[in-house]
């Protein structure tokens, strides 16, 4: 019991008590102590070649596994360079460690070499975070670490270890459970739902007449897609997944009418405006999904919930505000349904607002002009390519951008956890560190990184890490020499002014510097070299390609509502006829 | 700079949010970064430890027009060391504040600011040839009076140290005592 280790030897110690197998790391001066007793540990390092890589790969394999990513960088430049993903981490609610090396206690506060003020700069964009003044305290703080990261509404949580803190010794003590709840009193998420408020959910949910599920990211968070998809069926409504629940219920489910939002399909949008009854679960009204607040799903009631009690009527006043865990309060709606039903309740028919929805789904399907030949090749039908002649179950990650959202669109997400993005941020370069981060996390999934080639060019020395580590990843990258999305707005809001979005169609030479990093290069320009390079890239196993298809840049993503406005304007391909003309 | 009541509707013009929070390191730049964060000012700002010395309080008074509040309290008790938030009604509490003053005199004068100083039962703490420094704790009503009297012989330095409040012994003192912990 009395055993004494260094503060070092304690923070690799509680790690693994911790079940942690792999680190994302890059090591430096004040962090130097932690990465000696990490050769004779069991938990795998991946040595990035930024630390902003060691972030994003944590996250997409958190993303992937449910279990928090970790990663541990130096003091300083490490530190602000692990800002991004953090930030990343909190809006998307993804569960993650960051630990990082601080100056010696003595040496704080006297501007010394790679000092910076790591929790101070890093307070807005953490769950939580602590500087450990003591060697002592270490293993207390991991297990909080932990505990709040992945309770609750899940998000990062930092460590700042001054040097000194790890070169002391201290006595090994590892809390028990009850230990770390009473060290922190604050802290009680709530899980279970309110009775009598999922009563009236239950309630309301069998009035209604024209209800659509509206399903964000908390549900994956709370392991709930079994529950969803009992609940979808039991009320036999339409349900739509936001960005950050892809996945969250299948695409080719026939109640799955996809993605609502600035570029989701006319069905979804259209489905929410005219609904009597959002049953919101596990989303937050983001401005992507909601455009202008005031015209959202005017005649819509509300029912939200979210265990979050912040996001309770934060955009959107709820009808019925149930605060709780996704997964334990569908379960629970579900049971009081059914014993509505069998209590004689009747569901009220709602066959002809299914018709309806299907209706518009006739009406307004995804769509694109076909490539004429010697057109240039269009990045929906390399998507489609994509999708079609990648292996089942393959894990899809994307950056931000035009690619992100014809990934959303175009994909089949045919089960939870496949879809990596970063949806509230928007971090361009996001995709591959995230795609080797979800590799790590699913070593037997085929993972494939949709980027374009803006993002491409922010993070891509991380496919070097790919490499050298043996972490053979797939890259998709859209190469329509621009950055897209904003050349979108700057042709539709700008009046084509295109200012500072034309990158360059010559270099990089994306084929060499693939190969550079030790990949496959290919190149793909014209449709018929699609497929087989896609191929190609799938029967790769030991090395990670990267494919560079030459893309149109002309090509927009619609459906498109522009910010700001109200839903029921939503511009659909110019080949298609208008929503609000349509619904007149 | 003080919080004017409205008297069009007789409603309180400012939020007393006593805040209970764990009496580590960061704590208060932890609340006041969520205010600052969302351009919400604080008005007064009273931190000290409580009875129980692992816990402190926090009194913060923020003016009714900057914001409805319901967010920050929200936002505030997301925090992992905060453990508990009260939304005080200023009409259902008592609220103290101390002042310190310094007012330039001269020595034939002086028994007029005393006499002040007798009548608001303030303290008189330091006596100097042209000085004096006088203190007053109370009701902030009351010291916005006794400032307000005090400038008239010309105020050297002041300083106010914000409200402490705590709900009347009153069964509905406490408007809303928000509950449900933060995840």
């Amino acid at each position: 019991m009395s055993e004494k280790i260094t503060g070092a030897q304690a923070l690799i110690r509680a790690l693994e008590k911790e079940k942690v197998d792999t680190i994302f790391g890059l090591p430096g001066g004040c962090i130097l102590p932690a990465y000696d007793p990490l050769l004779s540990s069991p938990i795998r390092h991946i040595l990035v070649r930024h630390e902003q890589g060691a972030g994003h790969m944590a996250e997409g394999y958190a993303h992937v596994t449910g279990r928090p990513g970790v990663a541990m960088v130096t003091s300083g430049p490490a530190a602000t360079n692990m800002v991004t993903p953090l930030c990343d981490a909190y809006m998307d609610s993804i569960p993650m460690i960051c630990i990082t090396g601080q100056v010696s206690t003595t040496a704080i506060g006297t501007d010394a070499f790679q000092e910076c003020d790591t929790v101070g700069i890093t307070r807005s964009v953490t769950k939580h975070n602590e500087l450990i003044m003591s060697p002592d305290e270490i293993p207390l703080m991991v297990r909080q670490a932990f505990h709040i990261a992945t309770t609750g509404r899940p998000g990062p949580v930092l460590l700042d270890l001054p040097k000194d803190v790890l070169q002391n010794s201290m006595t090994w003590h590892w809390p028990s459970d009850e230990e770390v709840i009473d060290s922190l009193p604050g802290y009680r998420p709530t899980m279970k739902g309110h009775p009598r408020m999922i009563k009236e959910a239950a309630r309301l949910i069998l009035e209604a007449k024209q209800p659509v599920l509206y399903v964000g990211g908390g549900v994956l968070k709370a392991r709930a897609a079994e529950a969803l998809l009992e609940l979808a069926e039991l009320v036999d409504a339409p349900v739509v997944t936001t960005l950050m629940a892809r996945g969250a219920i299948p695409d080719e489910h026939p109640l799955c009418i996809g993605m609502p939002g600035m570029h989701g399909n006319a069905t979804a949008v259209t489905a929410m405006q005219k609904s009597d009854l959002l049953v919101t679960l596990g989303a937050r009204f983001d401005d992507r999904i909601t455009g202008k607040v005031d015209a959202f799903a005017p005649d819509a009631k509300i029912i939200h919930v979210d265990i979050d009690p912040a996001e309770q009527g934060k955009v959107r006043r709820p009808d019925v505000p149930i605060v709780g865990d996704c997964r334990l309060v569908i379960e629970e709606i579900v049971k009081a349904l059914k014993d509505m039903l069998q209590g004689g309740a009747v569901k009220p028919d709602i066959s002809a607002w299914k018709s309806r929805v299907s209706g518009w789904q006739e009406q307004f399907p995804l769509h694109y002009a076909a490539a004429e030949p010697g057109d240039a090749l269009k990045p929906q039908y390399c998507l489609e390519q994509l999708r079609d002649n990648s292996p089942e179950g393959t894990i899809l990650c994307s950056g931000v951008g035009q690619h992100q959202m014809w990934s959303s669109q175009y994909w089949n997400f045919s089960e939870p956890y496949t879809w990596v993005n970063s949806g509230g941020l928007g971090t361009m370069g996001f995709s591959i560190p995230a795609a080797i981060g979800a590799k790590v996390g699913r070593p037997d999934r085929t993972v494939w990184a949709v980027d374009g080639d803006g993002c491409f060019q922010m993070t891509a020395q991380e496919l070097v890490t790919a490499s050298v580590e043996r972490i053979p990843i797939k890259v998709a990258v859209l190469n329509n020499s621009y950055l897209g999305m904003v050349r979108q707005w700057q042709e539709m809001f700008y009046e084509e002014r295109y200012s500072e979005v034309y990158l360059s169609p010559e270099v990089p030479d994306f084929v060499k510097w693939a190969e550079a990093m030790g990949c496959v290069g290919i190149r793909v320009e014209s449709p018929e070299e699609v497929q087989p390079a896609i191929e190609k890239a799938n029967s790769i196993d030991d090395r990670s390609v990267v494919v560079e298809f030459r893309v149109d840049a002309s090509e927009k993503v619609f459906p498109m509502i522009p910010a700001g406005q109200s839903n029921d304007d939503i511009l659909l391909h110019p080949d298609q006829c208008s929503v609000r003309e349509y619904l007149r | 700079m003080s919080i004017t009541p409205n008297t069009m509707t007789n409603l309180p013009a400012h939020h007393i949010l006593s805040v209970l929070v764990q009496n580590r390191p960061g704590v208060l730049a932890r609340v006041a970064g969520l205010f600052a964060r969302r351009g919400y000012n604080i008005f007064s700002l009273a931190v000290a430890p409580t009875e129980d010395p692992d816990l402190s309080r926090i009194t913060i008074v923020v003016d009714v027009e900057s914001a409805p509040l319901e967010q920050i309290v929200k936002q505030l008790f997301k925090l992992v060391d905060v453990v508990k938030i009260s939304e005080l009604d200023p009409r259902r509490s008592v609220e103290r504040e101390l002042m310190i003053a310094t007012v330039r005199i001269a020595a034939e004068e002086r028994g007029q600011v005393v006499e002040l100083t007798n009548i608001f039962e303030g303290k008189i703490l330091a006596v100097g040839v042209e000085a004096i420094t006088v203190s007053l704790e109370g009701s902030p009503e009351k010291l916005d009076d006794f400032e307000e009297l005090l400038r008239g012989y010309g105020i050297v330095e002041l300083q106010r140290t914000g409200r402490v409040a705590l709900p009347k012994l009153d069964k509905e003192a406490r408007l809303r005592a928000v509950r449900g912990k933060a995840s």
